[in-house]
């Protein structure tokens, strides 16, 4: 038989089990997903009475320094110092100026996650957030009383350093990344010059650098803020890293895309901002993200030119001679923190790419 | 002066010469079929006309104007030469209706509102209309490609250049792109395209080119070009792609 006529369409039948998802085969679908999935459930059954037991049965809650014995945890520390750890050795009355600070910040944050939100009208409100909230933190103004950026810590001065690194550091990489992509060679070289030595030095020696070195080259008298000068070199920083970043985005873009928008007469700036951008970042969000998170992290280097990071107020808090230092449970706080902060992020780039921001995905 | 008139003009890519001596005017409202071999120099000639790429000798002058390496006289003329890339090249995070808006707002600084009336006019044209508010990764290549010409008409060019438009589409979609270039050309659009549809070019052109290795061997109307062509390069072109 060679030649075949179909008589009878074949309607669309549901999929055998066997083709769907299935938690069962997952986990004990053969040897190693079983050998593996008991060995987790094991090592859970044997750790975490133990975990129970010093954490929660035998957790000291509430109290002084003495009754911490070191058989449970010690939350009463946390209980005691939590404010200390969050802001430093910021001046207690004024801790409404920190909170302040956070409240704004994380407010800013929230109204900026959703694309619709994401307009000219939203960067202005962070310029002026951003200012508002820097004020009430130094003082000297509104008749607020002045607190040195010295006394500034916890908290705040992790939010700070985050935030505007990357928030500064983004449009300077940009610069750097489309620079590096420039015709004209004296700005590619220069572009390069800079990507590629900030990159060879570790974020260390660069706070090192501008920390200690800068001020002994700058004429007395001059002196810039300590928190300032941090703030620079995480700022160059992040935009080394982010411009490689946003380099990788710009390659992965098609020709066709440009030359559509030259035969459209549409001039560079209007390229670069409409066409090219957009595509270049939506490409390399996984990357962003992993930056971003990174970044939030190496704040905590500061500590290492004498700043008051969450991680160094934590650290700062420990050394009280009237608790037995509970690293454990105070890491663990800061940890979590951490942990929160940058866990919301990663989940916030996946919901973003899940968008489908730019039609379908090709 | 006709309105396009290439004068000698000579292209390399590198070492490779890769237009040789290209002499071509093209009067308004005139409509130019070029065919060739792959790698004949017929994408590079269209592509000089709007500067996509540049030339190194020769002139090129488009209504008048002179192509020259300044910015201002590259983007003077590229607004009144629009241009049709074989694989579409629709901006992607754009919608539809954005893809066409875009150069009449930002280039032509139209307003809004009235640059998508003409967009929607336009999308209307090339019948497409109920699609405007979707983005090109919805719509087959043949839906793209005429999005892609509504695009370039928005800008209301003189000229429209088509860079082998039907290539890169499914058989079963080349006809409704070509419908749309068959009503082009006879609202009196000045056109240069590229392509190996002969049919289109027995049917709308009013002179075919003939380029091999970078140089016009045989340029005639469509009829004495089909039923008579004189040089041997031509003739064995044609033995290749008329059965």
């Amino acid at each position: 038989m060679t030649g075949f006529v179909q008589t009878q369409p074949i309607a669309a039948r549901t999929a055998p089990l066997a083709a769907r998802y299935n938690l069962f085969r997952v986990l004990f679908g053969d040897v190693l997903s079983t050998v593996s999935t008991l060995a987790i459930l094991f090592a859970v059954i044997a750790l975490a009475p133990k975990l129970v037991s010093w954490g929660m049965l035998n957790g000291i809650w509430t109290g002084e320094g003495a009754q911490c014995t070191g058989v449970g945890a010690c939350w009463a520390f946390l209980r005691a110092k939590y404010p200390f750890i969050l802001f430093g050795i910021y001046p207690p009355g004024q801790y409404w100026r920190p909170i302040a600070l956070i409240v704004i910040f994380v407010g800013l944050t929230l109204y900026s996650l959703p694309p619709k939100n994401w307009k000219t009208s939203t960067l202005w409100a962070w310029v002026i957030g951003t200012v508002i909230a820097l004020a009430l933190m130094a003082g000297g103004v509104f008749g607020l009383e002045a607190v040195p950026t010295d006394s500034w810590g916890g908290l705040p001065v992790t939010l700070i350093l985050t935030v505007l690194s990357l928030g500064l550091g983004f449009p300077l990489a940009i610069a750097l990344a489309l620079g590096r992509q420039s015709d004209l060679k004296a700005v590619k070289y220069i572009c390069v010059a800079v990507i590629e030595g900030i990159r060879g030095l570790p974020l260390l020696s660069l706070l090192f650098i501008v920390s200690i070195l800068l001020p002994l080259m700058l004429p007395d008298g001059l002196k810039i803020d300590k928190l300032l000068r941090a703030l620079v070199a995480m700022t160059v920083f992040s935009a080394a890293y982010l411009a490689e970043v946003l380099r990788g985005g710009l390659q992965g873009l098609h020709n066709g895309q440009g030359e559509a928008a030259d035969a459209l007469s549409l001039s560079w700036w209007s390229k670069t901002r409409l066409i090219i951008l957009p595509q270049a970042i939506s490409k390399v969000i996984p990357p962003l993200t992993n930056t971003v998170v990174v970044m939030v992290k190496n704040t905590s280097l500061v500590l290492i030119v004498g700043l008051y990071d969450l991680l160094s107020a934590g650290r700062a808090a420990l050394a009280d001679p009237a608790w037995p230092a509970p690293f454990a449970e105070t890491y663990g706080f800061i940890a979590l923190i951490y942990f929160i902060i940058c866990f919301s992020i990663t989940r916030y780039t996946h919901w973003i790419e899940r968008q489908n921001l730019f039609g379908v995905n090709r | 002066m006709a309105f396009i008139e290439l004068n000698s003009v000579n292209k390399w890519y590198g070492e490779y010469h890769a237009l040789r001596d290209v002499t071509l005017s093209v009067e308004k409202g005139e409509r130019i079929v070029i065919c060739g071999p792959s790698g004949s120099g017929k994408s590079t000639l269209i592509r000089c006309i709007n500067a996509l790429e540049s030339h190194h000798q020769g002139t090129i002058s488009v209504g008048g104007t002179a192509l020259t390496s300044d910015i201002k006289t590259v983007e003077g003329v590229r607004k009144s030469v629009g241009m049709v890339f074989q694989s579409f090249n629709l901006f992607p995070h754009l919608t539809i209706l954005e893809n066409c808006t875009l150069a009449p707002i930002h280039v032509k600084k139209m307003k809004k509102a009235e640059a998508e009336d003409l967009a929607m006019s336009l999308l209307e044209r090339v019948r497409i209309g109920e699609q405007a508010l979707k983005y090109p990764g919805q719509l087959s290549g043949g839906q793209q490609q005429r999005v892609a010409i509504a695009r370039a008409l928005c800008m209301q060019p003189d000229v429209m250049l088509f860079d082998e438009p039907t290539s890169a589409l499914d058989a079963e979609m080349v006809k409704e792109v070509l419908d749309i270039m068959v009503d082009l050309a006879g609202s009196g659009m000045t056109m240069l395209c590229v392509t190996h549809e002969m049919g289109f070019a027995r049917q709308v052109a009013d002179r075919v080119v003939f380029m091999d290795a970078g140089q016009i061997i045989e340029m005639n109307t469509p009829d004495a070009f089909f039923s008579a062509p004189q040089h041997e390069r031509t003739r064995q072109f044609l033995s290749q792609i008329l059965h």
